[in-house]
């Protein structure tokens, strides 16, 4: 069946499909369409879940966490302000080992207060375990939801997951989406049954204190090992997602054009196509650019990069948000994965799109331009496009 | 440590997807705590199950109807001997190894 | 032998609580009424240590450790979780936290779990401090009480405000039933958590549980010193069932124990000066007036 979705609506959908059993949210501009589109799909008798008012993100993390250790498929919400505020219990919902999905609305972070596009909340997430997808159009937030359970809910993963799509960019915009049937969702994802759970028929302690000789170390490790199995499930299931459903959305790193690319855009988001188009428009003139939008970012294509990086001149990075102190998220990591390569091209960092500043295309060729200037083997650091008071 | 219920994992692929307890902390004989040991004279006892009641460390067992202390965790906090009504029960020094 | 409470055990011996110590003895006699069919959520506290290290707990009812302020969040997220399962009838979820975790940190996700009417029961055992991190001060510290971040020096640096009254609070978010209840009457106790185990929506008890190592006293009081609380109308046993409310150990003028018998007994309360004393006495006063004021107008038989 085919509607015109918000990204927020598409969210939505996508946990009314994966028959989501526990939802606790707290509403956070501009998440709150997908929670009151949940509220309505429960009101009309379409929805049967129960749905949390929690008083707080925090609240609704852990809330999500000690219902998945009950054993129900849990689904949760946020933004920005409220993503930082569970930052807590994130950490909290990977060492349990809960499947929870969560969709993010990329939001800047106050203050200064801003409801607008902005990567900083689920970047400063990047280290608390659980797996990250930036998404480009709704249609991808509805399939990637559903991907996402049956990655997460493996026995071999059971880790937490978390989709991020832009503010307003995607979360308000619309489009043709393709909603799958029920029964087809349901054969695809089956139920989720967790081996151990919190059970009176079987008692046991979830998240008792562990010394440092034995065994807080050993499951960490564990958890390690649990995103590098991720790794290979994401493939997996999206080829049978393919299969299934006949969409995919190239793994890891979604390359477009990248073949005999002389210069790589990397980013993530929505801005994604607005730099296809440029991608077109350059090629029309014989210019050979690609774009590898960076679809997963935890677990961390690493070896894509390295397969892609074998051919291109310049891989330039570009960042919707920036690590004080140092550099764009993004940038460090790109470069980090090519370290190990014999031959390199020279890796070029972008800062831009911060607070929902807009990413049009022309700041998209100004980033181009700047990198066929780029003779030279090194470069400056990295730069803050459309500063004012800035260098142009 | 109580043998029968202790559990090792030597290896990290036995353990369990996160830190979920199965075992009983019977395998802590927290007896070893004790610098006071209670002893109960059954012959003021009037089996009231005031001792049994108050014990925080469950350790006042009921055999043949009698109180009887679980010495192996019993921790010498000496409520049984403030409480019983009786002066059935007085906290004397645990000897020395 | 004669035994006035249930005879089943759901926690096991050789736990790691203190000699003489409040908390425990709660949890044994709250684990005697509910019974085996309970899930519990423990944020940090006393009680996230007790049980033990992994891989071994003294409880034998399942148990959920949680971050320390999420208790209220987490019990509704096993409730809701339950009932999508079609598991929830006869179980009994319940948030067992210290009183730091539920008067101060954890104070925002109780009150949202009440106010949503989670089939829920929150048990507080309060030690009147954040015992479990060495003793600082909470807002369930009596006022004049030494701690170590209100460690009175030369200059009265004792808690200088009295304590929050969260069974109010409680009882003001409208919910079926709130009491409180004393590890010295065990009995009154397990009788008040059967009833919460019947009744379905969200309940509170808020259990006196004294701590030998935080209050300074010799463990083997811990039963005395609870008696004496409410002897002296400091720590009153009521409850307040649908907005009723009811005094269970009602002390008459004449018994009424004056609050120096109490504060004596403890290093905690040892430099008060007479100002203070006299000030918590009649702090006391007022509030047992209050509350034998309330029971007057919205007693059982109104």
């Amino acid at each position: 069946m085919k509607m015109v979705l918000s990204g927020n609506a598409s969210a939505a959908y996508g946990s009314m499909l994966a028959r989501a059993e526990v939802i606790s949210a707290y509403p956070i501009t501009p998440q709150t369409k997908i929670v009151e589109k949940i509220a309505d799909l429960i009101a009309s008798g379409e929805f049967k879940t129960e749905f949390v008012k929690v008083e707080s993100e925090h609240s609704a993390m852990a809330a999500a966490i000690s219902a998945s250790l009950v054993g129900a498929r849990t689904f949760t919400a946020t933004s920005s302000q409220g993503l930082m505020l569970m930052h807590e219990v994130l950490h909290w919902a990977s060492a349990s080992r809960t499947p929870i999905v969560m969709v993010n609305i990329n939001r800047a972070v106050a203050p200064p207060w801003s409801v607008w596009a902005d990567q900083t909340d689920s970047i400063a997430q990047r280290d608390t375990g659980w797996m990250q997808f930036y998404c480009e159009s709704c249609q991808e937030v509805l399939d990637t939801m559903l991907l996402l359970y049956k990655v997460a809910e493996d026995k071999d993963v059971m880790m937490p997951a978390m989709l991020s799509e832009d503010a307003f960019l995607l979360s308000h915009t619309s489009e043709i989406v393709d909603i799958p049937e029920q029964e087809e969702v349901d054969d695809f994802l089956g139920k989720f049954e967790p081996e151990m759970i919190l059970d009176v028929e079987n008692p046991m302690s979830f998240g008792s204190l562990s010394m440092p000789h034995q065994y807080y170390y050993e499951f960490r490790y564990k958890m390690a090992e649990a995103m590098e199995v991720a790794r290979e499930k994401i493939l997996e299931v999206e080829k049978e997602f393919e299969k299934r459903f006949g969409r995919s959305y190239g793994g890891l790193l979604d390359l477009y054009r990248c073949d005999d690319a002389e210069i790589v855009l990397v980013a993530a988001g929505s801005m994604s196509s607005t730099i296809r188009v440029a991608v077109d428009e350059m090629r029309d003139k014989g210019v050979n650019i690609g774009l590898a939008r960076l679809r997963v970012f935890r677990p961390f294509p690493v070896d894509e990069f390295r397969k892609l990086a074998k051919n291109a001149r310049i891989v330039a990075v570009l960042d919707r948000s920036f690590c004080f102190g140092y550099e764009g998220a993004f940038f460090t990591e790109v470069k980090s994965a090519l370290y190990d390569m014999d031959v390199r091209p020279l890796v070029k960092g972008y800062v831009l799109g911060i607070g929902g500043r807009d990413v049009t295309l022309d700041v998209i060729h100004e980033v181009i331009e700047d990198c066929q200037k780029t003779k030279e083997t090194k470069d400056e650091p990295f730069k803050w496009i459309g500063l004012k008071g800035g260098e142009e | 440590m109580g043998k029968k219920y202790e559990i090792e994992y030597k290896d990290y692929r036995d353990l369990p997807l996160s830190p979920i307890a199965k075992g009983t902390t019977l395998v802590f004989k927290t007896g070893g705590w004790r610098t006071m040991r209670p002893i109960i004279d059954l012959e003021k006892c009037k089996k009231c199950g005031i001792c049994w009641k108050y014990c925080p460390d469950v350790s006042i067992l009921i055999v043949d109807d009698y109180p009887k202390v679980d010495l192996e965790y019993c921790k010498g906090c000496g409520i049984c001997a403030n409480e019983c009504p009786f002066d059935a029960i007085v906290m004397v020094e645990e000897e020395s190894q | 032998m004669k035994t006035t409470i249930p005879e089943q055990e759901l926690m096991d011996k050789g736990h790691m609580a203190c000699l003489g110590c409040g908390g425990a003895l709660a949890m044994r006699y709250l684990l005697k009424a509910l019974g085996k069919n309970s899930m519990f959520a423990i944020p940090a506290c006393c009680w996230a240590v007790i049980p033990g290290v992994f891989p071994y707990s003294c409880m034998e009812v399942p148990l959920q450790y949680v971050a320390f302020e999420a208790t209220g969040a987490a019990i509704s997220g096993m409730e809701a979780a339950l009932k999508a399962k079609g598991k929830k009838e006869g179980v009994t979820v319940v948030g067992w936290a210290g009183d730091g975790g539920t008067l101060d940190i954890g104070i925002q996700a109780l009150s949202g779990a009440v106010e949503r009417g989670h089939d829920v029961k929150y048990v507080c055992y309060d030690n009147e401090a954040y015992m479990n991190t060495g003793i600082q001060r909470s807002s369930a510290t009596p006022k004049g009480a030494w701690t170590t971040t209100t460690p009175v020096g030369k200059t009265k640096f004792w808690k200088q405000t009295n304590k929050k009254n969260i069974v109010e609070i409680m009882v003001a978010h409208d919910i079926p039933y709130t009491c409180t209840a004393s590890v010295a009457y065990p009995e009154d106790l397990i009788k008040k958590a059967e009833k919460m185990k019947d009744i379905k929506g969200p309940c509170y008890m808020h259990i006196y549980a004294p701590c030998p190592t935080g209050w300074k006293y010799p463990p083997e009081k811990t039963i005395e010193l609870s008696r004496l609380a409410t002897e002296t109308c400091i720590f009153p046993i009521y409850e307040v069932t649908y907005g009723k409310y009811k005094l269970n150990k009602n002390i008459r003028d004449e018994k009424k124990k004056p609050v120096i018998d109490y504060l004596k007994t403890q290093g905690r309360f040892r430099n008060l000066d007479e100002e203070t004393v006299q000030s918590l006495q009649m702090y006391v006063d007022n509030e047992w007036n209050k509350l034998k004021k309330k029971i007057e107008c919205f007693g059982e038989d109104k």
